[in-house]
């Protein structure tokens, strides 16, 4: 058993790997390429279920760490490794990808081929970014994740596919370039990637403060620009529009954020700290005008994108409120937000596929038509906004309670707003879409309802988001067990509210 | 002079008989027989050369023909890279010529006789030899250039080439004479001895400027790059792939000795002049290929930027510098080389889809050629696991290193706006071709043995050098220090004192 704890992340990462080269390898014939993807994500999701479930909750810091040598000069190691913080977005990852393969298996009608094999490089790219705890190696998987991405989208898209996968790229590939030089600056000064020799080297304070501060800047650029935070969310609502509906579930969100907690949170906490009144305004910025620019879209996949974007400001808010609690619900609401963003892209891209059509106005009183993809509707919608015993009830609650008590009143209160302009907009889209007098669209079009692939899709989805608003603590102890920055710790006795609260969140440990 | 010398030239020989043996037996077949074998011939010449090459790490490093040429780790690294981008170009050639081209055989011969010129450019520790060398391997290429002369564009191409190019030997010729006048000299090691005591400072600037200035013209750097779009529009693909990689890396190799052991003491002149030239070269690159509609001009384009980013690791001391610039060399090789092969196989020899839309829908007509052309264009954008990543990474890291963070800074921020236009071809390749009938008449290229080998040696390159580049990483290094470079130029005693130790004693040698 110690044998394979020590490979399975190397296992996990190579897997969609294999797949994909067994695709490449086979004809393009019918479904086989989809059954060979599907086939290798569920393997993959059972490998990454054997991390939570022989994770030591007593031990602290990474598990299942591998570390060689890969590159001697400079000393690139392959290192990889999970804590509290990863460990559910790697199990995230895993689970998305099945629903990935299931929304596409309909929608991608040609060059199957093509599509399922970059699909499962693209979650190689995405897992390693999880699991890479050398900084090169992570700027490796960071930059791999954008090609396939791009590719996809520029291939599938719906209209202008490589306009958008342009912008995608682009807006995400010039920042990486700002980081490259800081991870350069940083290896130039310390002489090591490896993540926890470099949070030692930070906190003791021996690099230079003045670099170190830009170096945070331009780490917090990159991420920012991929999350997105208010104002870098130009590439969002053309990505969402364009993207075939598997990749669309996986952009945003995810890897920025995990990158902010882990590498900018993580590494920098003084500068964080510096940096977070400004981001703690953007993220209530980006709430508030994500969530108004969601009620007035006309297209239901440009409305996600807004929608994505006020609900990733709010956990940018739970993250830059700098408190423990805050931590806890913004990693807690990046997992919810994948798997209700997930649910929400499959049900949409089912309507879309069925009606052929993505403008709301079009739809109308569905829910005759169509029962359960009304009722499944419902019930994601729900989980989005925040109803207790759902699972987006949880997060919310966490990231605002903290910054009501921990941050600043005024924020706290704006965000809430935000979060009741969230409930209005996503109840307004159910209304127009399901309910009312039926469309001449909806009426006139013989549409059937979810089949049975579908179906075991959802309900185990929909079922997750209740478990996990009914029962967060199964959640939660795994999620507080990770590596926070140091000098949070060391320094309780600083009078301030999110540090006395740090260490509350310290003691109840 | 004893017989161990000519072991020192022996991968220049072997080149030079296998270029002899081509000519003649070019000028002894009947005129209408076919040529193609002799392709083959000058291939096995070039593949003993690497071959040879590779053997001269077993000889100590040392010097020959009076301290003309030398042969150390350093040279054997550009050796079999020469060797290699030759090779591959070669085979490229033998499925790409049009078989009832008669001039076969003079092609091969120059492509064999150029990578003479070229070997000996990075092996020559004497000025008049060196440019001996360069001559050589610049009139081979200019000849190559014209080969297709049916095309009006190809002479053009080739006249531009000409003229510039001995425009810029002249510089080149005329920095060497100064150098020689301050010192009395052109053997390198006895200037680098010289140079710090030379009275007349002025002159010694002035020889530095002269040298360096028409070696950036040889690797087309701006502003001295506008020769490079027509000339690469206009010669034939497979003698682009050549004329953009192997004269390159033998001149960059130059550019080394030239800064590094000519000049350390200079570094404070020097290194402004390359930091402009490398921004200047990116920029001015990227900027022109974001607007390029043909595909040879945009590579063209690209391939100023990526002078840019090479001269880049300039900026590092010492060694590291020196390590990141040939490893740049050799990843930028791998890729270019196997850009051009595709753009050779899809364009077809007379360049007549060689237009940025005759690419649509190419990887469902050729799913080979259209993926490892995005294969290639992701490299060239420099993504994680191709080579084009690690050399950027080197020579960035080598200008950070350096303290030249603002160089770092731009470099990649330019090489954010060159995915731009790298993208754009690989969208378009990927995007269904509209079914009229010009796209029907469009035959699938087909890919021959040579051409398909071709094709694996630089896949394999780009992706050995991305994924584990430690040996190629360690021979540029063992090449860096043989080089003998001060650590810190700030100090001319060590200099000095450095190369008056004999050649053969140094350390670091394998």
């Amino acid at each position: 058993m110690t044998y394979l704890n020590e490979s399975i992340l190397t296992v996990i990462l190579l897997a969609p790997l294999a797949g994909a080269a067994l695709i490449a390898i086979l004809p393009d014939r019918g479904k086989l390429p989809a059954w060979i993807g599907l086939l290798t994500t569920l393997v993959t999701l059972g490998l990454t279920l054997h991390l939570p479930a022989h994770f030591v909750l007593s031990q602290h810091g990474f598990q299942f760490e591998t570390s060689r040598l890969w590159i001697e000069n400079p000393a690139i190691y392959y290192h990889v490794g999970v804590d509290g913080l990863s460990l559910w977005l790697v199990v995230l990852a895993g689970l998305l990808a099945p629903i990935g393969i299931v929304a596409s298996w309909n929608a991608i009608h040609q060059r199957r081929k093509i599509f399922y094999a970059l699909f499962l490089v693209q979650q190689t790219a995405m897992l390693g970014v999880f699991l890479s705890l050398d900084l090169m190696l992570y700027y490796g998987f960071w930059e791999l994740s954008l090609v396939p991405m791009a590719i996809l989208i520029a291939m599938y898209g719906r209209k202008d596919g490589s306009k958008a996968a342009l912008k995608f790229f682009l807006f995400t590939f010039i920042p990486s370039a700002p980081l490259l030089v800081a991870i350069l600056w940083l290896y130039a000064n310390t002489g090591t990637f490896n993540f926890a020799d470099l949070q030692i080297l930070i906190a003791s304070g021996g690099l230079p403060a003045g670099p170190l501060c830009w170096v945070a800047i331009a780490f917090l650029f990159a991420f920012a620009v991929k999350v997105p935070v208010f104002p870098l969310h130009g590439w969002l609502a053309d990505t969402f529009s364009e993207a075939p509906v598997a990749l669309a579930m996986v952009v945003a969100g995810k890897l920025g954020l995990y990158s902010m907690l882990r590498f900018h949170v993580g590494l920098f906490p003084v500068q964080a700290r510096a940096l977070a009144p400004w981001l703690v305004a953007l993220a209530v910025i980006g709430l508030l005008y994500g969530a108004c620019l969601a009620l007035v879209q006309r297209d239901f996949w440009r409305l996600l994108a807004f929608a994505a974007l006020s609900h990733l400001s709010l956990i940018t808010l739970g993250i830059y409120g700098l408190t423990f609690t805050g931590w806890d619900g913004a990693i807690y609401q990046i997992l919810n937000h994948g798997v209700v963003d997930g649910s929400l892209f499959l049900l949409l891209g089912i309507l879309e596929a069925r009606y052929g059509t993505s403008q709301i106005a079009c739809y109308g009183g569905l829910a005759a038509k169509v029962p359960q993809t009304a009722t499944l509707f419902v019930i994601t919608s729900l989980a989005m906004i925040g109803l207790p015993m759902l699972n987006g009830f949880v997060g919310e609650f966490l990231i605002l309670s903290s910054t009501f008590t921990g941050v600043n009143r005024g924020w706290a209160v704006a965000a809430t707003v935000g979060v009741i302009l969230g409930a209005a907009y996503m109840l307004w889209l159910v209304q127009r879409l399901f309910y009312g007098p039926q469309s001449p669209l909806a009426a006139d079009k013989p549409a059937s309802d979810l089949r049975l692939g579908e179906l075991l899709i959802l309900w185990p989805l929909v079922a997750l988001m209740l478990g996990m608003g009914v029962a967060p603590s199964i959640w939660l102890p795994t999620i507080e067990n990770r590596t926070g920055p140091p000098t949070l710790k060391g320094s309780i006795t600083l009078p301030q509210p999110s540090l006395s609260l740090a260490a509350s969140g310290e003691g109840q440990q | 002079m004893n017989p161990g010398d000519m072991l020192r030239i022996l991968p220049e020989i072997v080149l030079t008989l296998t270029g002899v043996l081509i000519m003649l037996a070019d000028a002894s077949l009947p005129a209408n027989a076919p040529r193609r074998a002799l392709g083959w011939v000058a291939a096995l010449g070039t593949t003993l050369a690497l071959w040879a090459s590779l053997w001269q790490l077993s000889l100590p490093a040392g010097t020959a023909f009076y301290s003309t040429v030398e042969t150390s780790p350093f040279t054997v690294f550009f050796h079999v890279l020469i060797c290699g981008i030759v090779l591959v170009v070669l085979l490229l050639s033998l499925d790409s010529l049009p078989a009832e081209s008669h001039n076969q055989g003079e092609y091969y011969a120059l492509v064999v006789l150029g990578a003479v010129g070229m070997c000996l450019l990075t092996s020559g520790i004497e000025l008049l030899v060196i440019f001996i060398a360069l001559e050589i391997s610049s009139i081979a290429t200019y000849v190559l250039a014209c080969y297709r002369k049916e095309s009006g564009r190809s002479p053009e191409a080739a006249i531009k080439y000409f003229l510039l190019g001995s425009f810029a030997t002249g510089f080149l010729l005329y920095g060497i004479a100064l150098a020689f006048g301050a010192t009395g000299t052109t053997q390198i090691y006895e200037l680098s001895r010289l140079l710090p005591t030379a009275q007349n400072h002025t002159m010694v600037l002035a020889a530095m400027a002269l040298m360096v200035v028409g070696i950036l013209f040889k690797v087309s750097a701006a502003p001295f790059h506008v020769w490079t779009p027509d000339v690469y529009e206009g010669a034939p693909s497979p003698v682009v792939a050549l004329m953009s990689t192997a004269p390159k890396a033998a001149t960059f190799a130059l550019l080394l000795r030239v800064v590094y052991e000519i000049f350390p003491t200079l570094r404070s002149s020097w290194a402004p002049l390359l930091w402009c030239v490398a921004v200047l070269s990116m920029t001015v690159g990227n900027v022109a290929a974001l607007r390029q509609q043909n595909v040879k001009r945009m590579l063209a384009y690209s391939s100023i930027a990526h002078a840019g980013y090479l001269l880049a690791a300039f900026a590092g001391l010492g060694p590291s510098g020196i390590a990141a610039a040939s490893f740049y060399t050799a990843a930028y090789a791998a890729m270019n080389v196997g850009i051009f092969a595709v753009v050779t196989m899809v364009g077809g020899y007379d360049d007549q889809r060689s237009m940025i839309a005759d690419y649509r829908g190419l990887i469902y007509r050729a799913p080979l050629l259209g993926g490892l052309l995005i294969f290639f264009l992701t490299s060239l954008v420099g993504i994680p696991f191709t080579a084009g990543f690690f050399g950027k990474f080197y020579a960035f890291s080598a200008a950070v290193g350096g303290n030249a963070i603002w160089l770092a800074l731009i470099g990649l921020l330019n090489s954010g706006l060159a995915a731009a236009y790298y993208l754009r071809l690989a969208f378009v390749t990927v995007q269904p071709a509209p079914d009229t009938e010009s796209f029907a008449k469009v035959a699938t290229p087909t890919v021959g043995v040579a051409v398909a080998a071709a094709l694996l040696f630089t896949v394999g390159a780009t992706l050995v050098l991305g994924i584990i580049p430690t040996q190629a990483l360690q021979a540029a290094e063992t090449g860096a220090h043989t080089l003998q470079v001060p650590a810190n130029d700030e100090n001319p005693a060590y200099i000095t004192e450095g190369t008056q130790q004999p050649r053969g004693n140094r350390d670091g040698i394998e």
